[in-house]
């Protein structure tokens, strides 16, 4: 092992794998640091399909997509860890970091010149989602779970309760119903499914689980383990109704309620964070406010498709090559990215006209025949439907960000 | 004269989910709308004659880096078999090393398709 790195790689994910064959690729001395026993990320425990359609243009399972990616990681023999927890990072000058790993062998400290970030989300949990009640046996995150029965071959449960009607917890419910298991209900807080409506009709109607819309799960009781829920229906500004709960028997409990960039090595170093993503604030290398660090996949954003989490992968190392190359980004004229009408979130923040930009956004509210504008640099996409849970990826050319003078802003209009 | 029977159905073919309908006199199948590309034709018209699912789970492993490998069909099924293929998968286990795209069980149940791994182990 070398003392010091062009770049090192937190997180073996789909993004920290994608950042570090590119990084390799454009020739820079790369390690990667995973703290799992397996490179992968959460790939590794997706066996069903719906990854890869536009990255390999083939329809594959998690496990059948992350294979590809990390055959061509080891190909190019990059050297890596895992079971090593990235502990902290000391930013102690522009050009060079300092990163403290736990591993089993003990405490090391490796030197970098730049990091790119790739440690992905972390799963909200019940105090996170306003559930009260006894902390006993049987609660798992959708993720727990999943490693549970997908990798390591144990049920989690027999009678499931699965709290949010997102994707994750769509593909939850028809796993669990597959293995055998029954799966009591879906509860969700919004009065519409979170998921795509696909995943309703395979994941839910093929097995007649029903999906109780604009309902909370309250309280979870039991004594060792969980016994039951109660649930409540909740008003239009999501407030539980008095007199409306309802119990339902369940042994386990499944949160899969949504994910929140994991940030906590990065914030200790003072990156600034973006409250609308729960991300760091990046420039269109993907450059946090920490000059040389550079993030990319769920920790820069909650992405819907592993496909944006390589793409933001391989932006990422492209970053961290020109920070390497020339000893720092050079100073460029940067026009902030302004949310607009509808907007609920857009990165990256900051945009140059130096190059080609691909902008990930969602909206607030779900629209029909609508425009998406930049009316600084007149460009119109026209869009047939958005919706909150689909995001939104579109590039800007380096010759159309140079038409701002100052802010881009980004909105979606009614198509008249 | 036959009956006439619409079904209405959310195809799950890509992100987009277009509602079809598809009428039905008799056992003839005499329309199909609401479609917005031929892949999603094809789906409801196999969808109300005989709804098929891709199948994936895990099976054990002895001796591999996990104590599971994942595996699927390597083409959908019909969906009312699936509890059976997956009561069968439940007793099957294999020997390390697995390797990506391995057949584990050979045409399955006689529905033609193989049950193949989807990770190494
Ligand atoms: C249930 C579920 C279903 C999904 N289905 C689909 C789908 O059908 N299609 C699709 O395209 N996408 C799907 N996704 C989304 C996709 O899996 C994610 O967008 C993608 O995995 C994110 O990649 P990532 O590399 O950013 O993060 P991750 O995959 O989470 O990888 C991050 C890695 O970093 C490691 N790490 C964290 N902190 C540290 C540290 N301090 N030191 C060292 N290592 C660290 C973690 O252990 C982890 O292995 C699904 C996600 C889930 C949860
Ligand atoms: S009909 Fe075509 S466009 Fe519509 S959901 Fe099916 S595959 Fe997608």
């Amino acid at each position: 092992m070398r003392s010091e790195y062009d770049t090192v790689v937190i997180g073996g994910g789909p993004a920290g794998l994608a950042a570090a064959i590119k990084a390799k690729e454009l020739g820079m001395s790369v390690l990667l640091i995973e703290n799992r026993e397996f490179l992968g990320g959460i790939p590794m425990q997706c066996v069903h399909p719906g990854f890869g359609l536009h990255y390999f243009k083939e329809d594959l399972t998690g496990t059948e997509f992350i294979h590809r990616i990390i055959e061509r990681f080891r190909e190019l023999d990059i050297e890596y860890y895992t079971n090593a927890h990235v502990l902290e990072i000391v930013p102690y000058s522009y050009r060079h970091k300092i990163l403290r790993v736990v591993t089993e062998e003990g405490i090391f400290e490796v030197r970098a010149k730049t990091v790119i970030y790739a440690t992905g989300a972390r799963e909200r949990h019940t105090f996170e989602i306003g559930i009260t009640g006894h902390r006993v046996a049987g609660i798992y995150t959708a993720g727990e779970a999943q490693t549970m029965m997908d990798i390591y071959g144990i049920m989690p449960g027999r009678e499931i309760v699965i709290v949010g009607s997102g994707d994750v917890g769509l593909i939850m419910a028809r796993r669990f119903t597959l293995e055998g298991a029954h799966v009591k209900a879906v509860i969700e807080l919004m009065p519409y499914p979170g998921g795509l409506t696909r995943n309703v009709v395979q994941c839910l109607e093929d097995f007649g689980i029903p999906l109780y819309l604009s309902h909370a799960v309250t309280r979870v009781e039991g004594k060792k383990r969980v016994e039951r829920v109660i649930v409540t229906k909740v008003d239009e500004n999501l407030r539980p109704i008095p007199g409306t709960e309802e119990s339902i028997e369940c042994d386990t409990v499944v949160l899969a309620a949504g994910l929140v960039p994991y940030l906590k090595v990065i914030e200790k170093a003072g990156v600034k964070i973006d409250p609308a993503t729960k991300g760091p604030v990046v420039n269109g290398y993907l450059e946090t406010s920490v000059p040389g660090i550079f993030v990319a996949g769920n920790a820069l954003v909650i992405n819907d498709l592993v496909d944006y989490v390589v793409e933001q992968g391989e932006e990422a190392a492209e970053g961290a090559y020109e920070f390497v190359k020339n000893g720092g980004l050079p100073a460029l004229k940067w026009r902030k990215l302004v949310k607009g009408r509808n907007i609920r979130l857009a990165v990256p923040h900051y945009l140059a006209d130096t190059k080609d930009v691909t902008i990930y956004a969602r909206v607030a509210e779900p629209e029909e025949n609508v425009k998406l504008r930049f009316p600084e640099i007149g460009k119109e996409i026209r869009l047939p439907f958005v919706r909150p849970s689909e995001m939104i990826r579109v590039k800007l050319r380096g010759d159309e960000i140079a038409r701002a003078e100052g802010r881009i802003t980004m909105e979606v209009v009614r198509d008249e | 004269m036959s009956e006439v029977k619409k079904f209405r159905l959310t195809c799950i073919v890509c992100p987009l989910g277009c509602t079809v309908e598809v009428t039905i006199e008799g056992d003839r199948i005499t329309g199909v709308e609401g479609f917005t590309c031929p892949r999603g034709k094809e789906y409801a018209i196999q969808e109300v004659r005989e709804p098929k699912r891709t199948v994936m789970s895990v099976v054990k492993v002895k001796g591999g880096t996990f104590p599971t490998v994942a595996v699927k069909s390597d083409r959908p099924v019909p969906r009312e078999l699936i509890p059976k293929i997956m009561r069968e998968l439940a007793e099957v286990e294999v020997e390390a090393p697995v390797s990506v795209g391995q057949v584990i069980v050979e045409n399955v149940l006689g529905t033609g398709a193989n049950i193949v791994a989807t990770r190494e182990a």
